[in-house]
């Protein structure tokens, strides 16, 4: 005996089905009716950019055409325009974090300066030591980097993680010794959004003189960051992730107690107190300055108007659906970040679901590499919940009818795929899927 | 990346979803893939015993888009066909049928795998079946 499964089928654009001649036309989406108040498709993948705040772009419209000058241009007012809005940008940067305007060094964004800050002291401090102190889920700008300085003869401690994300200080403290010269631990994690102890870590290294670096892109802008308070000597910064311009980034080198000297990985003109040469990127630069001044004034009302929109989302997900999975700590996470995995349900699949709305997975078929997300394994997820698992990054512009919206499409999305999933008819039927012995492993 | 209409169709409306009774002796069950690799495919036929033609197909599939394209599409080629000439459906025939990507080629393999378990299955349920019908004869 047969029994058919109703799925559900998706409405197609009927407006597309044909065109004039009355043939197929090529139809390369669905299409859904947005409520409302609801413009399609919605941006949620906000840990990967952001839009550009409007304000952000007004700051920087002089500087590509009136104010064109050479911030290096001494002699004459075009340069002078062009100085004083790179200055006025670091001392806002500098305020954001609670930094002087001479430990604020522009780059091209977090990738260059989380490599300018590890090869850079593991340069200059080269004589004291060759040990570093990482952690698995660290971004590929900091485990690739230090993966290179490994083949120059430096040391390299990946500290793993726990459950929830967080790197336990007790195995730091371990891994500590006279040769470590860097410990370099990310403030806010890409993917899960948890909230790494920094200010703890800091201070294990001050302790014991050994220079920290924090890769706080996802973090500067979205939740409170001090360089004093949190024991911070090097901490990189992108502007594309808090409503600034892509290409623009900056390095925060601590001056005073104690004071970090770091060698250039890029030579020239002797920009940046020669720490990082190149003309330097004026229009950029101000938008980074401007969305570090926005950031300063909005960010205690904004951070929690996001935790809650994600608590809304998870709400209303986890209110319907069984067997979703939250992926590291509810409690230390960024206010905008929801990452959940949705057993039996393939992430990619998912995706192609909800193809009117912007967010990522964790899913091998998502990724170059055909690897499930190296940050979801390290924290013990299965490698079938990290192929299940969906990014959600709420920002600034996001609303809540946009929520609402996307919290239906994922529940319609996952439980049509859930009729679809053999894993799930063997679990309903009461099989255990770690019993199973599957004849692709 | 994008999909193509004929991936996108089979993802919208997937044909034969479903299930048959795995302990009956003409249907024969194919389960391959696992999930720490983020695809399972079940694939099921049910054979004539006289004619040895494949009267029916079920699937289900969790994967990406083109994993579930690729056994639906799977489903529809082997019906009507005898068992013989469904254990000639090639995976290159699904990539191109499909226009899967490179990427995309481990799911049309799986559907192979899938479409030739279910019938190894269904064999041998003839083999063990055959000395009890000689029995009762």
């Amino acid at each position: 005996m047969s029994t058919e499964v109703k799925v559900p089928q998706v409405r197609k654009n009927d407006a597309r089905q044909n065109d004039v001649r009355g043939n197929d036309v090529p139809r390369s989406d669905v299409q859904h009716t947005a409520p409302k108040g609801v413009k399609l498709p919605i941006y949620m993948d906000n840990h990967a950019t952001t839009p550009m705040d409007p304000r952000v772009l007004e700051e920087m419209l002089p500087f590509f055409m009136e104010k064109f000058g050479n911030a290096a241009s001494r002699n004459h007012s075009f340069g002078w325009a062009g100085e004083e809005g790179v200055e006025t940008a670091r001392e806002r940067v500098a305020k954001l974090v609670g930094a002087t305007t001479k430990e604020i060094i522009f780059t091209s964004g977090a990738t260059e300066s989380d490599n300018l800050a590890i090869k850079g002291v593991a340069e200059m401090y080269r004589e004291k030591g060759n040990h570093i102190i990482t952690a698995v889920t660290e971004h590929k700008a900091v485990l690739d980097t230090c993966k290179r300085l490994e083949k120059y003869g430096y040391r390299v401690t990946y500290l793993p993680v726990q459950k929830d994300g967080l790197v336990n200080l007790d195995d730091l403290k371990r891994a500590m010794d006279d040769k470590t010269i860097l410990v370099t631990i990310m403030a806010a994690n890409n993917e899960i959004g948890v909230l790494q102890p920094v200010a703890e870590v800091g201070k294990l290294c001050r302790e014991r003189g050994i220079i920290f670096h924090t890769d706080a892109t996802q973090a500067v802008g979205k939740v409170p960051v001090d360089v004093n308070t949190q024991n911070i000597d090097v901490m990189s910064i992108s502007a594309h992730k808090m409503y600034g311009p892509k290409g623009v980034g900056a390095l925060y080198v601590r001056r005073k107690s104690p004071r970090v000297q770091i060698s250039a990985i890029i030579d020239g003109g002797g920009h940046e107190r020669g720490m990082r040469s190149g003309t330097l990127n004026v229009p950029g630069i101000v938008g980074l300055g401007k969305a570090c001044a926005i950031a300063s004034e909005e960010m205690a009302q904004e951070s929690c108007k996001l935790a809650g929109l994600r608590n809304r989302l998870r709400d209303r997900i986890m209110g319907r659906l069984d067997e979703v999975y939250l992926n590291g700590s509810g409690e230390h996470r960024l206010p905008g970040n929801l990452n959940i995995s949705f057993a039996y349900v393939e992430g990619e699949s998912l995706l192609m679901g909800i193809n009117d709305i912007a967010v990522s997975s964790g899913s091998a078929c998502t990724s170059a590499t055909l690897e499930p997300s190296y940050v979801l394994k390290a924290l013990g997820t299965g490698d079938d919940l990290a192929h299940s698992s969906i990014r959600f990054g709420l920002g600034r512009f996001n609303t809540e009818a946009e929520v609402d919206y996307v919290a239906d499409r994922v529940i319609e999305t996952v439980e049509r795929l859930r009729e679809l999933s053999p894993l799930y008819e063997m679990a309903k039927e009461g099989i255990n899927l770690k019993d199973v012995k599957w004849a692709g492993e | 990346m994008s999909y193509s209409d004929k991936v996108l169709d089979h993802y919208s409306n997937p044909r034969n979803v479903g299930s048959m009774d795995k302990s009956s002796a003409d249907v024969g069950t194919g389960l391959v893939g696992a999930p720490e690799c983020g695809d399972v495919m079940k694939l099921q036929i049910k054979v004539n015993r006289d004619t040895n033609v494949i009267e029916d197909a079920k699937f289900k599939t969790f994967g990406c888009g083109s994993a579930i394209a690729s056994s639906s599409l799977a489903t529809e080629w082997v019906k009507g066909k005898t068992v013989d000439e469904a254990l000639s459906i090639k995976n290159m025939d699904i990539v191109k049928e499909l226009s899967l990507p490179p990427v995309k080629i481990h799911c049309s393999v799986l559907a192979e795998d899938a479409i030739r378990a279910a019938i190894g299955d269904w064999k041998k349920k003839q083999q063990t079946a055959q000395p009890v019908t000689a029995e009762a004869k």
